[in-house]
């Protein structure tokens, strides 16, 4: 059969990042031909900049070579300007006069830089700055002359600005306006930017509006309506840039401000598409690579016949490529009538944060000089995240759930190379940046691909979104607004939790079938998540899927690094008896356990145990009326207790019995992520109940319940969610929000960040709402029914054997 | 030449999942996808020898249990950006019976 055609017009990074989202999808469904009026293959042309200042090299920002290309059965066409679209006939036309028929058209023509049209703007030595010949026009420019004058005081003409101070040359930036970047900063911010780029010898001359280009042949100097005069050999253009529609329009294709496209990204020729700088989409131009990119993906999701992905806008956030200058700006940083604003301001150190708050979310930040922080403001921005929690220390930084052991080293652009990043896989600073560099990453995932950077226990996330935003600028993308629960399909999890109760799905093929997933089987991060939502929304319902869970799970022990497992058995609030631990010893003399540790969590940890001997171990261990401790499940691990009033000579309440009574109420259930509790039986809280999901801390007129803390890779210390007076009530509020948090959280999120994400006050409003409440508890105790069935137990009698027993030949 | 042995049946073998073979040298791992097609590799990923037979199963991939490396079921191919590969044996299903073909050395050795 005859291959369906494809033509991009414009080989720019919108137009071919569709293509390789669209050879992810169906690699071989389309001929391809690919149009681009430059010479060269794809490059990254947010690295001109970079290139300008000598900092990269043109081949280092290529991102797809010739043999891409020919290796994916594309044909390109360089140097190859696409002159008009026959619609009627279904066929482009080039400059050359040649002809190319396609079944489907993709146009991907960019923007333009725009040149003010006064006098004398077409001379010689009057430029924009938009691709690779604008670059080696202003190098070719620095070697034979000096002055160079910058129109436009916006991001891209600082940067234009900043490459040729590096090369030599004495530069004047001319802004209309009397504030830098006003689009995106603020006046302290722009100040304060303004201030350092004079330290290295930028010349400004604002409020200053151009009126004609004078010289010869050649560009002499720039005239301003003032009548004043400055010299220039070279004038960079940098005032903006208009969507280039020009070739959309002439074939009848709707445009307006750009080519307007619905949220699929089609025209309003269903045939036609267009992705990029150039499309006008619910009303708005994109002028970065984040949102291009989110459109690519809708657009080869549609070019692939899958039909599902909508594009529905972006927020954009923005940062400064001028090398050892911090800056951050996202959203509506302009403070209207009604909104908040929160600034922090340290002159001395160089140091500007603000943001404007509507309702206690953020709406805009602006930050200068430390911007570490910006990328954890853009998410809060654009979850809405109510902050009223840690409104009181928000401009201080992530810090207090900030990345372990990495402290103070906020300004990344700082590190030397061979700084260490990720902890755990042994990754440096300069790996990451060769690995974003030489292959073109833009994104976390890339990244976590191939460098193993932050794909562990991610807590350096945090300091690998910074590295990329330092090297990449702002082209790379944080996440996208809303980020699809993995490669399977585009639904995010809460659409996807919502849509199992909703719907009613109460298996996993019925929701693959519903979301419509791109692989039957489902993949080993989405069919873990879908597992434990059938099983938290249909207790007693839905069958467990034994394969869907990962091994530790599934074997009921912790897979160690040499295959073997972990032993852990439950010590309900720490507490164990002699025969207990007789019993626990017999087990380790009797299958050579190599090691036993006590662990961090009140109870013993046998280690090494091969998983044949685990079934008839466990035998034993319930035999001495043990159960499991779940040491190794997205699950209830541990309640930690202090001595308490019976012991201890400032107990309050009865800690250790009241630790056992909750842990005899959660044991067994499932969660989205592990859940720990922990009684004290007072405020010196020997428990560490200040650090767990839920806990409580003893006073003498009753008890404090904590919520959302977490001890792990990010310390989060609990926010206080009330004070109770009995142990009915106590067991009731852990019940509720133990539910809430099985109910509503996405898989692997543990209530700390889950707290963050949706609000302490959320969380307070159902919790204090009687009615809620007790549903909540309700629910979770009917569904305990059916969880507090010991696997250990079940296996020990029989369940699941080909799970625990190879099969052994020898050859006969 | 290989010399074809019966290891187990069909049934045996979870769909989705895999069964530990173990023989006088080495632990093969014998999986079986969604469609009952079977897949024989050695039991030992590419990355640091996690035992693949304990990964998730999706489609013709197995995902290692100890850092997330994807493995191609037919070739032992570890997908990109990850390289290395471990190494596949033929299988094949007869009567319902799961076959597995090995060279005379593992069989024997
Ligand atoms: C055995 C134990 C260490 C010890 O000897 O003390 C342990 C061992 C492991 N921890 Fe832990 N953690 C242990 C207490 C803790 C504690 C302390 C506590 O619970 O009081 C913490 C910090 C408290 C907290 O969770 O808030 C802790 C924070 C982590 C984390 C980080 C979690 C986080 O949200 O930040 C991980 C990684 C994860 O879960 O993704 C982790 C993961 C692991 C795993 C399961 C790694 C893995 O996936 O294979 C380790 C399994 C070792 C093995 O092979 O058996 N372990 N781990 C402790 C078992 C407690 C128990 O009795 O069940
Ligand atoms: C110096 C500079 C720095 C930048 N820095 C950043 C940054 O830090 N972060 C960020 O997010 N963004 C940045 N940008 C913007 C970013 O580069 C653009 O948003 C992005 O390249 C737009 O992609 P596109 O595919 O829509 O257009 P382009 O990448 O411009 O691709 C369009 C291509 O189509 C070709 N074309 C046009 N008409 C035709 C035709 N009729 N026939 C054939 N070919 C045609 C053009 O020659 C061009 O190659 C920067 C831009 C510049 C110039
Ligand atoms: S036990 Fe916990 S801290 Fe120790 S190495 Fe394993 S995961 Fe890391
Ligand atoms: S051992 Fe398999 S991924 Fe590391």
């Amino acid at each position: 059969m005859q291959k369906e055609k494809l033509v991009l017009i414009g080989n720019g990074m919108a137009g071919v990042r569709t293509l390789e989202e669209l050879l992810k999808l169906a690699p071989e469904m389309y001929d391809v031909t690919v149009f681009g009026a430059e010479p060269h293959p794809n490059y990254n042309r947010i690295m001109l900049s970079p290139v300008l200042a000598g900092e990269k090299t043109v081949d280092d920002i290529v991102l797809n070579d010739r043999a891409w290309y020919a290796d994916n059965g594309i044909t390109l066409k360089t140097n190859a300007k696409i002159e008009r679209i026959d619609r009627a006939g279904r066929k482009v036309i080039s400059a050359d006069g040649e002809e190319t028929p396609y079944d489907r058209l993709l146009i991907a023509t960019g923007s333009n830089p725009f040149i003010i049209p006064v006098p004398g703007h077409d001379k010689q030595g009057v430029i924009g700055f938009r691709d690779i010949a604008d670059v080696e026009t202003m190098l070719a420019a620095s070697k034979n002359y000096k002055h160079a004058v910058v129109i436009g005081g916006g991001l891209l003409g600082l940067e234009a600005a900043n490459g040729l101070i590096k090369n030599g040359m004495t530069v004047t930036v001319v802004h209309l306006l009397d504030t830098l970047m006003e689009r995106q900063l603020d006046r302290p911010a722009a100040a304060l930017l303004k201030a350092s780029l004079e330290q290295r010898g930028m010349s400004f001359l604002m409020q200053a509006q151009t009126a004609e280009i004078i010289g010869g042949e050649r560009v002499q100097g720039v005239k301003f309506a003032d009548g004043s005069e400055i010299a220039a050999d070279l004038v960079v253009m940098a005032v903006g840039i208009r969507p280039n529609m020009t070739l959309a329009q002439g074939s009848g294709i709707h445009c307006e401000r750009g080519i307007v496209v619905n949220d699929t990204m089609q025209t309003f020729d269903p045939r036609v598409y267009a992705v990029g700088e150039c499309v006008q989409h619910r009303g708005t131009c994109y002028g970065l690579v984040a949102p291009l990119f989110e459109q690519a993906k809708v657009a080869a999701n549609h070019l692939a016949h899958l039909g599902i992905a909508r594009y529905e806008g972006s927020v954009t956030s923005t940062k400064l490529k001028v090398t050892g200058i911090d800056l951050f700006s996202a959203g509506e940083f302009n403070e209207t009538e009604g909104d908040e604003t929160l600034v922090l301001q340290d002159p001395a150190a160089g140091v500007y944060k603000k943001l404007v708050l509507k309702d206690n979310r953020i709406k805009g930040a602006v930050m200068y000089g430390d911007t570490l922080d910006g990328t954890w403001y853009f998410q809060l921005l654009r979850e809405g995240t109510d902050i009223s929690a840690f409104r009181k220390t928000i401009l201080f930084g992530q810090h207090d759930l900030g990345d372990a052991g990495h402290g103070d080293e906020t300004r990344i652009a700082a590190l030397s190379d061979d700084a260490e990043i990720c902890g755990c896989n042994g990754v440096c600073k300069g790996d990451i940046v060769n690995a974003i560099v030489k292959k073109g990453l833009f994104t976390l995932e890339e990244v976590r691909a191939h460098t193993k950077a932050s794909s562990s226990c991610g807590s350096c996330t945090g300091l690998v979104e910074s590295i990329l935003a330092s090297t990449v600028g702002e082209g790379y993308s944080a996440a996208p607004s809303k980020k699809p629960m993995c490669a399977c399909t585009e639904h995010s999890h809460d659409e996807i939790i919502a849509g199992i109760r909703e719907h009613e799905l109460k298996d996993m093929t019925a929701v693959r079938k519903f979301f419509e997933w791109k692989n039957t089987d489902g993949c080993a991060s989405c069919r873990p998540a879908l597992n434990y939502y059938l099983l938290a929304n249909w207790p007693g319902e839905y069958q467990d899927d034994a394969q869907s869970r990962f091994i530790n799970e599934r074997a009921h022990g912790n897979i160690q690094k040499d295959g073997t497992y972990s032993v852990v058995p439950r010590m309900f609030g720490g507490l164990c008896t002699p025969a207990d631990l007789r019993a626990i010893a017999d087990a380790c003399e009797k299958y050579d356990v190599p090691e036993m540790k006590v662990t961090g969590g009140q109870r013993i940890d046998l280690f090494g145990v091969k998983k044949e001997d685990l079934p008839a171990m466990w035998k034993d261990l319930t035999d001495a009326g043990l159960v499991s401790g779940h040491a190794y499940g997205k699950a209830l691990r541990t309640v930690k207790t202090c001595a308490g009033k019976n012991w201890c000579r400032f107990g309050t309440q009865d800690s250790t019995g009241l630790g056992v009574k909750l842990e005899q109420m959660t044991w067994g259930s499932w969660m989205p992520h592990k859940f720990k509790l922990a009684v004290s039986g007072c405020p010196r809280n020997c428990a560490e109940a200040t650090i767990k999901d839920f806990g409580v801390v003893c006073v003498d007129s009753g008890y404090e319940l904590h919520i959302g803390g977490n001890g792990g890779i990010k310390v989060r210390v609990t926010d206080l969610l009330c004070k109770v007076e009995t142990e009915e009530e106590v067991l009731e509020y852990c019940a509720a929000f133990t539910q809430k948090y099985r109910e509503e959280a996405r898989y692997l999120e543990r209530t700390a960040p889950w707290v963050e994400r949706v609000g302490l006050q959320y969380i307070k409003d159902a919790m204090f709402d009687e009615t809620q409440r007790k549903a909540l508890a309700e629910r979770f105790r009917y569904s305990q029914q059916f969880a507090q069935i010991d696997p250990w137990k079940e296996r020990a009698d029989g369940a699941e054997a080909h799970e625990f027993r190879k099969i052994e030949i020898s050859a006969a | 030449m290989s010399n074809w042995i019966d290891i187990a049946a069909l049934e045996d073998i979870p769909q989705l999942g895999a069964r530990v073979i173990k023989t006088d040298t080495v632990d093969i791992a014998v999986f079986r996808t969604a469609s009952d097609q079977v897949f024989a590799l050695k039991d030992e990923c590419p990355h640091r020898k996690g035992p693949l037979s304990q990964g998730i199963v999706h489609d013709t991939t197995v995902t290692c249990p100890l850092h997330n490396w994807k493995i191609d079921l037919a070739s032992g191919q570890a997908k990109a950006p990850d390289e290395g590969c471990s190494r596949s044996y033929p299988v094949k299903i007869e009567n319902g019976r799961v076959l597995l073909g090995l060279i005379g050395q593992e069989a024997a050795a």
